[in-house]
């Protein structure tokens, strides 16, 4: 299968390209700049080296958030566009799915997470089988502190994975990835899970899964549970 | 005089795309000036509620709905992405996140597709509604009026701007809704103070901005103050003015600034056509006043109908047409541009 796959969630930028499922380029950059300049130049430059034009592509992959509101969002635009444009699937992976993959060979729980501001965490809870990861517990929205309790008291290894680990880091401590690179999710990682999912809904219908509703959402909401 | 010899390719095939605020758009133009297709999605009902457009509520019905909005207007048009010679799509200027997924969707096209890409300025957009209706022809002044801008544009070519005026506050639509909303009528207030304004009668003196004698600038926020005082001494006077009475006062104001100050700079400029341009054209007050003037001077006048006067993206592919016949293409690194300048 050939695959394209895509990840704006977070500050990483990530674009693969599998070729009958094999790895045939893969670029990843971890600075602040905007994705929306660079998302497109980067599919243009991976396919040309990987020898793949739009036509060859089977399958489209995006890293569907949590992350950046307006990341997550010009990932999947861009990857429904094109499997529209292309008549091919789209197919959306957990981001922090993708990044826990980067544990695959950890013996324990794995905790991927992206910083959410004013102390809070995307994250979930992830384990590995047979060098695959799979979820544990859903992707959510909480209090870093209050996951981290409650991961620990599980009371068994954790390895926790984060592009923010430098802001969170007296909370994981000793139980965070060593090797820097191992906290940056690949997108390679989003092809080979977009790979195996069944692309159930009709391109249309793909959206971002932003974990939290919009801001002026959830306080018209407690405006409207006051008033009762 | 009039033809400034740009001619548009009549197969030329335009598929235009327009994010900007709260509608998602596509349409299919040939030729520069035939609307093939011209499907807009508004959201306005997600954000009354709200009482004005939230932007990342937006940006999330933009992202849901594009991908449909785009192979409607294809089918309405009767054609297919290979039978389009470019992508047109606002870059700006807008709301960032909106315009975000119009620009992406437009090149993630376009790159699948292998077609050029334009990127078209929204008010440029606004100004070639005109040309749907009426072929432009040069020199012309535009009246832009909407709910971000309040602008005379002149134009001595297709595709070439001049600002010689603007509002140095609020945009006139936005003047609407916010006299609106302080009388308490819903969003957006702009079509209902129109309403209103014709069941009343203007006899409350409200100010009127000309600023300095040759300037082509615009103010609202004095007149919009003074109806808030207006309306606050009366209270105090345990007097009511009934809303229509503002209404008709306010528009009358409005009308008068707007009007006298295009008619002049079409004197100045000795401009031969007056096009109107964006949502605010739609007020029926301004229609008519415009519309008599111009004829008494006979002056060539164009005004889209309502449905090209709110944002469409039938208004970007054509202002991309002329782009496309200029080989004014951008590439892969197009961006939104939320503060997008027109003179460029
Ligand atoms: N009949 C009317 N009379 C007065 N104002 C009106 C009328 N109809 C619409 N409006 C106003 O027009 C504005 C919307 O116009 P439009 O859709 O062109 O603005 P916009 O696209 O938000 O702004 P911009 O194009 O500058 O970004 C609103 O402020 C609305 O109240
Ligand atoms: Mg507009």
């Amino acid at each position: 299968m050939n695959v394209l796959a895509i990840d704006t969630s977070t500050y990483v930028m990530g674009v693969a390209v599998l070729r009958d499922g094999q790895v045939a380029g893969e670029m990843v950059t971890h600075v602040k700049k905007n994705h929306s300049i660079r998302l497109m130049p980067a599919i243009r430059m991976v396919m040309e080296e990987a020898d793949m034009k739009p036509e060859e592509l089977d399958r489209i992959a995006v890293a569907e958030g949590p992350g950046s509101y307006t990341g997550v969002r010009i990932g999947v635009t861009t990857g429904k566009t094109m499997a529209w444009a292309l008549g091919i699937p789209v197919v959306g992976v957990s981001s922090l799915e993708a990044l826990a993959a980067n544990g695959r060979y950890f013996d324990g729980l794995i905790s991927p997470f992206i910083d959410a501001r004013r102390g809070q965490v995307f994250t979930g809870l992830y384990r590995s089988r047979g060098g695959e990861v799979e979820r544990v517990d859903e992707d959510r929205l909480i209090l870093h502190e209050e996951w981290v309790t409650y991961v620990r008291e599980k009371e068994e290894p954790v390895l926790f994975l984060s592009p923010d680990l430098l802001k969170h880091k007296e909370l994981v401590g000793a139980d965070a990835a060593i090797n820097p690179a191992d906290h940056l999710g690949r997108p390679s990682a989003i092809a080979f899970a977009g790979m195996k999912k069944e692309p159930g809904e009709a391109v249309h219908l793909f959206a971002p899964n932003y974990l939290r509703m919009a801001e002026a959402e959830s306080k018209w909401l407690e405006a409207q549970k006051e008033r009762e | 005089m009039g033809d400034d010899g740009m001619k548009i390719n009549e197969e030329l095939m335009i598929l235009g795309i327009e994010t900007s605020c709260d509608e998602t758009s596509a349409s299919v133009v040939r030729g520069g000036r035939e609307i093939l297709s011209n499907v807009v999605s508004s959201q306005i009902e997600s954000h009354k509620r709200f009482g004005g457009v939230v932007p990342e509520i937006a940006s999330r019905h933009h992202v849901e709905q594009v991908t449909y909005i785009i192979e409607q207007a294809l089918r309405e048009a009767e054609v297919t992405m290979d039978d389009v010679d470019a992508v047109a799509v606002t870059e700006g200027p807008g709301l960032v996140g909106a315009l975000l997924v119009g620009v992406n969707a437009a090149k993630a096209l376009a790159f699948a597709k292998g077609k050029p890409l334009i990127g078209v300025h929204h008010i440029a957009g606004h100004i070639y509604a005109n040309h749907l209706v009426e072929e432009l022809t040069f020199p012309l002044l535009s009246l832009v009026v909407s709910g971000g801008h309040t602008e005379l544009v002149l134009m001595d070519e297709h595709g070439k701007y001049e600002i010689l005026g603007e509002t140095r506050d609020d945009a006139v639509g936005e003047a609407y809704d916010k006299v609106a909303r302080t009388i308490g009528l819903p969003y957006p207030g702009g079509p209902h103070m129109d309403r209103l304004a014709h069941e009343g009668e203007a006899s409350i003196e409200l100010p009127r901005a000309w600023l300095e004698a040759d300037s082509f600038d615009f103010s609202f926020s004095g007149l919009k103050s003074s109806v808030i005082t207006t309306l606050h001494n009366a209270k105090q006077r345990g007097e009511e003015i009934p809303e229509e009475t503002i209404a008709a006062s306010f528009q009358a104001s409005v009308i008068d600034v707007l009007v006298t100050k295009t008619m002049r700079a079409v004197e100045k400029h000795g401009v031969e056509r007056l096009v109107l341009a964006g949502g605010v054209a739609a007020n029926k007050g301004l229609r008519a006043r415009i519309s008599e003037v111009c004829e008494e001077r006979g002056l060539k006048m164009t005004i889209p109908p309502l449905a090209l006067c709110t944002d469409n993206a039938a208004m970007i592919a054509a202002a991309g047409s002329v782009m496309y016949e200029k080989g004014q293409f951008a590439d892969d690194r197009l961006n939104a541009q939320p503060g997008l300048e027109l003179e460029r």
